[in-house]
């Protein structure tokens, strides 16, 4: 058990340390950075999804008046590693999809840059590619291991056996497409390269990044330089829900275009249709799903197979079977997941890898068997209640999805609901209501380390973590201070360089555990040598430790979605008037904060449920929607009565916080909900995201 | 071609040669070194550009700048009434956590401010119940619509409608305007 702090800041409803500055618009990001005369990079990017370049005409563009350089894998510098050939930035002729940078363009303003990217002309030998997912496909392969580092298969009991023998079965097929993070900042860097003499010269990057460190280690791999040479920098970053956990391509370009032009600082912003190619998305996926269970409901087995997409030029194996692990109990089990490796872009992190896909399929499947046990579907969640990790057999350190399903109910006013389908007119509208659990693994990265400094009756911590819209410019603080038993007043927390100590990637829902982890460990190594009456200057730090109660207890976050949709009856428009979630994640530590985080997700999961869908068109290989006029996330008036709640928990094993994670749970189950809520409306069983009017209609 | 060009920006007055390629919004931020207009899509499809010119909102990425020759821009930088000062959107955007990331957020905020004048001269919008009468101010569900409606042109992707809302509604003088 770890010793848990007492809660004085946290808990507190404090208000944002960066919100003035973010309010008027001060606070600088990558793109922004104030430096002296920058040139201004574009990129050309290969307009054949398999192929080879043969020729690059650069005539035009380095005519053109302005022009400083233009880079083509003709004369851009070889770097010192290639392995990673997402990353292996102009290095070669090969193309491995649509969208891939084949040269850039270096001038003087972004205007010139931007015209003489046009006149770049590139010759390819192009070759048939393969961009279309299907579950019918003879080349599906196994992955190794799905993401992070998953078993892909896991098996236990006879799944077929419960299949033929159990009363009740359910063997149905669920999709969701493709999705793009689309963070509002665009994915960004200002870059300059400094030679100097003797030490072999320094790079410096201000990258929209969820992880100066992450970013400096690929950075010094891929050019063969040492961590003294290259600093990092990013203070604030415009959203990235995962595309900006891992360097993309754009940031090799950025500082190649630097070392191309020393003492030049370069600006590469991609633009908002770049992105789509090049800034990672969650793959589609098909699911299918079987449930075996008794008449009184308890499920005897469940299932999950499923099939998505990596690219063939990198793999990355969405975990999107992982959750169904643990989520309810049955004796026998399966999940698998089989890839088709195409000539796309490369997938990468999207808001809740796994747990946000893989518990669309689940949730739905289950909303079925509830239909066809004529149940409650929260009673039907609550009687496959686990007592016990399933996979493991462990012990959950806390586990509230029953109290999330009750509070949920109790605050929508889902008692008395009427479970049939298709019968509530009101105004020219069908309404429903629909309900699904949430889940996300409570995770803690294996490095981090801070350091605390004592100076002028303030405490000073330092961590090269990430706030990318988190709030850890506000709560790193708050947990410091109760660490220190200090006033929240008294603690600044600084963040976002790699000139800080090393932290881990603002990812997994892990940075909170992580970083405050490591403050609690440096504090302690801070007391220990200072004890409580510190001098000026006196200073110690700690890292984060593995947690010995991860080796006894499965932790997780849990959560319930309630949603009520309506559904227009002549033009099929779905709305979803309400949308609540309940959470339990532990110790609360900003609760406006924290909120907001729910909420944020939630509104997400509301865009997966209804708008989001990128159109890869197989024929070219090429996201066709792929702009903010065209790839829907949701607006303002798409949110109507949107409430997050949360249950008290006492979790003594997490960590010293008591905290689970709350940036991505949010986003999981909410899609599931407004399906399940659009069936209840309308009786149109919605197995295919999102729920569009043409998917609505054509059933009533 | 280039072209000379006057902007008074918060307040300042800045004489500028720019390629008449250049858009308001790149002035701002490449030739000017403005931070508080942001750029999310350069296609006018998510109002993070957002800044008033003469106190009405227009999207910075979608207008040129020769055509703003002379042009009072307000940025949310410029709308604080003195640097330790905040706008009550400011403060209002603050106290209801409107924001995340903070990259739509400074748009947003002159959106706001756009929209509570709109508001205030009676303008209606397509949520607007009587065009003629205009909008109901004095009802808080239909002031709610009134500004979801009016700030559906700036995008937030962190998902901070709802606090955008309420933030909106009580600087209009309706408190919690977001149904709860
Ligand atoms: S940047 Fe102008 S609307 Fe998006
Ligand atoms: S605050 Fe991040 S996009 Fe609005």
């Amino acid at each position: 058990m770890t010793t848990t702090l007492e809660p004085r800041a946290i808990g507190r409803d404090l208000a944002r340390r960066d919100g003035g500055a973010k309010v008027r618009g001060t606070a600088v990001y990558a793109d922004e950075t104030p430096v002296a005369d920058p040139l201004f990079c574009r990129i050309v990017q290969a307009t054949v999804a398999r192929g080879r370049v043969t020729e690059v005409d650069t005539a035009d563009a380095s005519a053109l008046d302005g022009v400083v350089a233009v880079l083509t894998t003709a004369d851009a510098e070889r770097l010192a590693s290639t392995d990673d050939a997402e990353l292996a930035v102009l290095q070669g002729t090969g193309i491995g999809f649509r969208g891939q940078i084949v040269a850039a363009v270096l001038a003087g303003t972004d205007e010139v840059a931007r015209e003489a990217a046009d006149l770049v002309r590139v010759t390819y030998a192009e070759e048939e590619h393969d961009a279309r997912l299907s579950a019918d496909r003879d080349d599906l392969y196994t992955p190794e291991s799905v993401n992070p580092t998953y078993p892909p298969d896991t098996a236990e009991g006879d799944m077929a056996a419960a299949m033929a023998e159990a009363p009740v079965t359910l063997d149905r097929t669920y999709t969701t497409p493709m999705h793009h993070n689309n963070p509002m900042e665009p994915h960004a860097t200002t870059a300059l390269w400094e030679p100097r003499e003797g030490d072999g010269g320094h790079l410096t990057l201000w990258d929209s990044t969820q992880g100066v460190h992450p970013v400096r280690q690929t950075v010094t791999q891929i050019f063969g330089l040492e961590p003294e040479q290259v600093r990092v920098i990013c203070p604030f970053v415009g959203g990235g829900f995962g595309s900006k956990g891992t360097p993309h391509a754009n940031v090799v370009m950025a500082a190649l275009a630097a070392r191309a032009v020393p003492g030049r600082p370069v600006r590469l912003a991609l633009t908002r249709q770049q992105m789509f190619s090049l800034a990672g998305y969650r793959t589609p996926t098909i699911q299918r799903m079987q449930l075996a269970a008794e008449r009184d409901g308890r499920l005897r087995g469940i299932a999950i197979d499923v099939v998505e997409q990596t690219s063939r030029i990198k793999e990355f194996a969405e975990q999107t079977g992982v959750p169904t692990r643990n989520m309810y109990a049955a004796p026998n089990r399966r999940t698998t997941h089989r890839l088709a490796a195409l000539d796309v872009p490369v997938p990468s992190w999207m808001r809740a890898p796994g747990e946000c896909p893989g518990m669309f399929g689940p949730e739905v499947a289950m909303d079925e068997l509830a239909t066809a046990l004529g149940l409650d579907p929260v009673e039907l969640r609550i009687r496959n209640e686990p007592e016990v990790a399933p996979e493991t057999g462990k012990p959950f350190s806390s586990r509230n999805l029953v109290a999330c399903l009750r509070e949920g109910a109790e605050r929508f006013g889902w008692a008395g609901r009427d479970h049939r389908p298709g019968v509530r007119l009101e105004d020219g509208w069908w309404v429903g209501t629909g309900v699904a659990a949430s889940v996300y693994p409570t995770m803690r990265m294996p490095k981090s380390t801070a350091t605390v400094t004592y100076d002028g009756g303030r405490y000073v911590a330092r961590i090269g973590a990430a706030d990318l819209g988190t709030g850890a410019w506000t709560v790193l603080p708050q947990i410091a201070a109760d660490a220190l038993g200090a006033p929240v007043e008294d603690v600044d927390v600084l963040i976002g360089d790699t000139d800080h100590p090393e932290a881990s990637v603002a990812g997994g829902s892990s940075g909170t555990t992580t970083w405050g982890s490591a403050l609690v460990e440096a504090v302690r190594e801070f007391r220990d040598k200072y004890g409580d009456a510190p001098q000026d200057g006196d200073a110690a730090s700690g890292s984060v430790k593995p947690n010995p109660a991860e080796e006894e207890y499965v932790m997780s976050a849990f959560g319930a979605q309630f949603a009520e949709v309506r559904v227009h009856t002549d033009t099929g428009e779905v709305r979803v008037p309400r949308l609540y979630g309940v959470f339990a994640a532990g110790r609360i530590v900003n609760p406006r904060l924290a909120r907001s985080q729910f909420l944020g997700a939630m509104t997400m999961g509301l865009g997966m449920a209804l708008h989001e869908q990128s159109l890869l068109d197989p024929r070219t290989g090429h996201v066709v929607n792929h702009d903010l006029a065209e790839y829907h996330v949701p607006a303002n008036a798409d949110v109507d009565d949107l409430q997050a709640h949360w249950i008290d928990e006492d979790d003594p094993y997490v960590n010293a916080m008591g905290s689970k994670g709350v940036g991505e749970i949010g986003i999981v189950g909410t899609a599931a909900a407004v399906a399940n809520a659009a069936w209840h409306a309308t009786g149109v069983r919605l197995r295919d995201l999102p729920v569009t009017l043409d998917r609505v209609l054509p059933g009533r | 071609m280039e072209t000379e060009l006057t902007l008074r920006v918060d307040g300042a007055t800045h004489h500028l040669r720019v390629d008449t390629r250049t858009s308001l919004l790149d002035a701002l931020r490449q030739r000017l070194g403005a931070t508080s207009p942001k750029k999310g899509c350069d296609h006018g499809q998510c109002g993070a550009c957002t800044v008033l010119v003469g106190g009405r909102r227009i999207l910075g990425c979608l207008a040129l700048a020769v055509a703003h020759d002379g042009a009072e821009v307000t940025t949310s930088a410029g709308l604080a009434p003195g640097p330790d000062e905040a706008h009550p959107v400011h403060r209002a955007f603050v106290d209801h956590d409107a924001f995340q990331c903070g990259y739509c957020t400074p748009g947003q905020v002159c959106s706001a401010v756009g929209v509570l004048d709109e508001l205030e001269r009676g303008w209606p919008s397509a949520a607007t119940a009587d065009v003629v009468a205009g909008p109901d101010l004095g009802d808080a569900r239909a002031l709610d619509r009134e500004i979801a409606e009016r700030m559906s042109g700036n995008l937030c992707r962190c998902g901070a409608y709802k606090g955008i809302r309420a933030a909106v509604a009580e600087v209009a003088g309706v408190e919690d305007g977001a149904r709860r």
